[in-house]
């Protein structure tokens, strides 16, 4: 089976960051930056399919700076086989550039499957995986909690509101994971001693603006500080009260 | 539940690590967060090493891990290793011990004294986790003063037959094989001592956990005794010779405790910190007090010395370049600072303080016998005043 994961470089979200001088990036100062988290179930559901073909190839695919390749040598590490850096000096805030980039070079490769996480934790856009798939034109099932492949046929369970949904198509296809469908396994010592000596492709690519510009980065509005009324039952008449004068949420 | 942790590094030592080290210590510092933080205060209250942890720390490749890739291990520099040391003892000085005495003590002397047949039989199986093994120096007689043991091992026709008993042996009742050292001349013959791979099956071994431990209660330390075990000819580690040999091991190993205490050190302050900020006293984060302050600035400095210490420490020693007194200066400083800071950060945690379900009494209890154990600190003082003078103060 021949696999692609596309991953992304995120900051931490147990990290504080702070906005950069220009209002519109983040300050990289200080920021731990990991493999985004939905991207590790995608790597690591990559690597069971291949370990259950025992056989195929399962090649990591990232979009960003030099710094992108600590990224794809985590998943490296954890056992894909081989990584490709599109090298570029930012990442474009409009999804559809990305995409257009990571169809041209996934195009014509002769990819069984090609895995996302179901979006990225710091734009929270889900957007590259599906534009992928149409430009690939392969279906795509978002969002997949549990994932069965027998055959060329894929059945693919989403978490909807309230329900399971199952959905079917056949392969190749593209599949963005969930969490729930797996368990990531730790990158062991020896897989980051043996991630060194695997390929690392480094391809630079120039990319348009797109059409999304970034107007402002803004960190949410301080939090008022709570207010105790009182303790035990003889405090809930002033509490709703309050809710319903002040708060007016009742 | 616990804010995450996130280590300690005041003067971006971070940039000092490679991009391997820096991701072996956040594998394994996860692994901490994930499979034993949940788990240590219960295994430590019931005085109970986490058996269970053992295979995902094999799978991980914590055992042996600076040893070469060809007998399973993970082939890491020694830098590397420390990290490992330091992020398990974050977790639990007890568990740290454990993969210590598997690694340094037990893989250790088979790779560095042992016969090819040995390095083969033995080390895979280590590195996997299915053979446990542990180390038989100590006696209950003979703890700083090793080279008076008296358990002897006498050569017949066909083997070897050992007699005595060894005490404090980390692992000793888990353990698959112990790795016994033993007297083969004289007992005045300190020369004459050997190591001997002891399959802990071995009829005459037996090994009774000790008591009534009020420190490392999430790690077995046992007795062992030996009474007449008969041992095949290739029992004995056929490089091993004299008092330097063990004394090797305990380098190893004392080099992965300087390295441990710190973690625990960093584990004390982090929750120290954490906790100096959201508890009011009198209206106001006890942060805010001159003397927790103080406090907090001290445990700061000191983790930071100890950081540079052993960061330069582990690169003599992948450099070749590394002397036991070094091992010896970093051992008995660390360990030092730790068991204060551990203490320090006990004390401003308060009252909660001495409840299991925040970390720095179960560290400061721990790292009592970590300041006993691998060279007393007064051992080591001695060991530093010899190095200094040219004089020893042992005889």
């Amino acid at each position: 089976m021949k696999i692609a994961v596309c991953i992304k470089r995120v900051a931490d979200s147990e990290t504080r960051v702070k906005t950069a001088g220009d209002g519109k990036s983040l300050d990289d100062a200080g920021v731990k930056f990991i493999l985004n988290p939905y991207d590790e179930f995608a790597v690591e559901e990559a690597l069971q399919r291949k370990e259950k073909a025992g056989a195929g190839e399962v090649v990591v695919l990232a979009l960003g700076g030099a710094a992108a390749q600590e990224t794809i040598r985590t998943a490296l590490a954890m056992g894909a086989d081989r990584g490709i850096l599109l090298q570029t000096d930012t990442v474009p805030a409009d999804g559809f550039v990305t995409a257009q980039a990571i169809a041209a070079e996934l195009k014509g490769g002769g990819w069984d499957l090609v895995l996302f996480g179901k979006m990225a934790i710091d734009d929270y856009n889900s957007q590259v995986g599906p534009m992928v798939a149409e430009l690939l034109d392969l279906p795509c099932v978002t969002a997949v909690a549990h994932l069965t492949i027998e055959g060329g046929t894929v059945t693919a369970e989403r978490e909807i509101e309230g329900a399971v949904e199952v959905v079917q198509c056949s392969l190749p296809a593209v599949i963005t994971a969930d969490k729930g469908i797996n368990e990531p396994r730790y990158p062991a010592l020896k897989g980051i001693m043996a991630a060194k000596k695997k390929p690392l492709e480094v391809k630079p690519v120039s990319l348009s603006g797109g059409a999304i510009e970034v107007l402002a980065m803004l960190p949410p509005p301080a939090r008022k500080e709570g207010k105790i009324v009182g303790e035990g039952a003889a405090a809930i008449p002033a509490l709703v009260k309050l809710l319903r004068e002040e708060a007016k949420v009742l | 539940m616990a804010p995450k942790y996130h280590g300690v590094d005041f003067y971006a030592l971070d940039s000092l690590l490679s991009e391997e080290e820096r991701a072996v210590r956040d594998t394994v510092r996860t692994w901490v967060d994930d499979e034993l933080m949940p788990v240590i205060g219960e295994a430590y209250i019931e005085g109970k090493f986490p058996k269970q942890l053992i295979p995902g720390m094999a799978e991980l490749g914590l055992f042996g891990a600076n040893l070469p890739e060809e007998y399973g291990c993970a082939g890491l520099n020694n830098v590397a290793y420390g990290l490992i040391m330091q992020e398990l003892e974050r977790g639990d000085s007890g568990v740290r011990s454990f993969a210590s005495v598997q690694g340094a003590l037990v893989m250790y002397p088979i790779y560095a004294f042992g016969s090819d047949e040995q390095k083969k039989k033995w080390l895979p199986q280590m590195a996997s986790g299915k053979v446990i093994g542990c180390f038989g120096l100590t006696e209950p007689d003979y703890g700083s003063n090793p080279s008076g043991m008296i358990t002897v091992a006498k050569e017949t026709k066909d083997g070897w037959v050992l007699n005595g008993a060894k005490m404090w042996i980390t692992n000793g009742s888990t353990a698959h094989a112990a790795v016994i050292w033993a007297k083969t001349g004289a007992l005045t013959d300190a020369n004459s001592i050997r190591g001997f791979i002891v399959p802990t099956d071995t009829k005459g071994f037996s090994a009774k956990d000790q008591k009534g431990k009020l420190s490392l209660r999430a790690s077995d330390t046992s007795e062992l005794v030996l009474q007449d075990v008969h041992l095949p000819k290739d029992a004995i580690l056929p490089k091993s010779g004299g008092l330097k040999s063990p004394l090797m091991c305990l380098t190893q190993a004392r080099y992965g405790i300087s390295w441990g205490a710190l973690g625990a050190a960093m584990a004390c302050y982090d929750e120290a910190v954490s906790y100096s900020k959201n508890r009011l006293m009198f209206g106001k984060p006890i942060g805010g007090f001159q003397l927790q302050q103080a406090r907090l600035a001290e445990m700061l400095t000191e983790i930071t010395k100890a950081q540079l210490l052993v960061l330069q420490l582990g690169r003599l020693k992948d450099q070749g370049k590394m002397t036991p007194q070094q091992v010896s200066l970093a051992k008995r400083n660390n360990v030092n600072i730790a068991t204060d800071i551990a203490r320090e950060a006990r004390r401003l945690l308060g009252a909660n303080g001495i409840l299991v379900e925040y970390q720095a009494m179960r560290h400061l209890a721990n790292l009592e016998s970590v300041y006993t154990y691998e060279g007393t600190h007064d051992v080591h003082t001695l060991v530093l005043g010899q190095e200094i003078t040219g004089i020893s103060a042992f005889e």
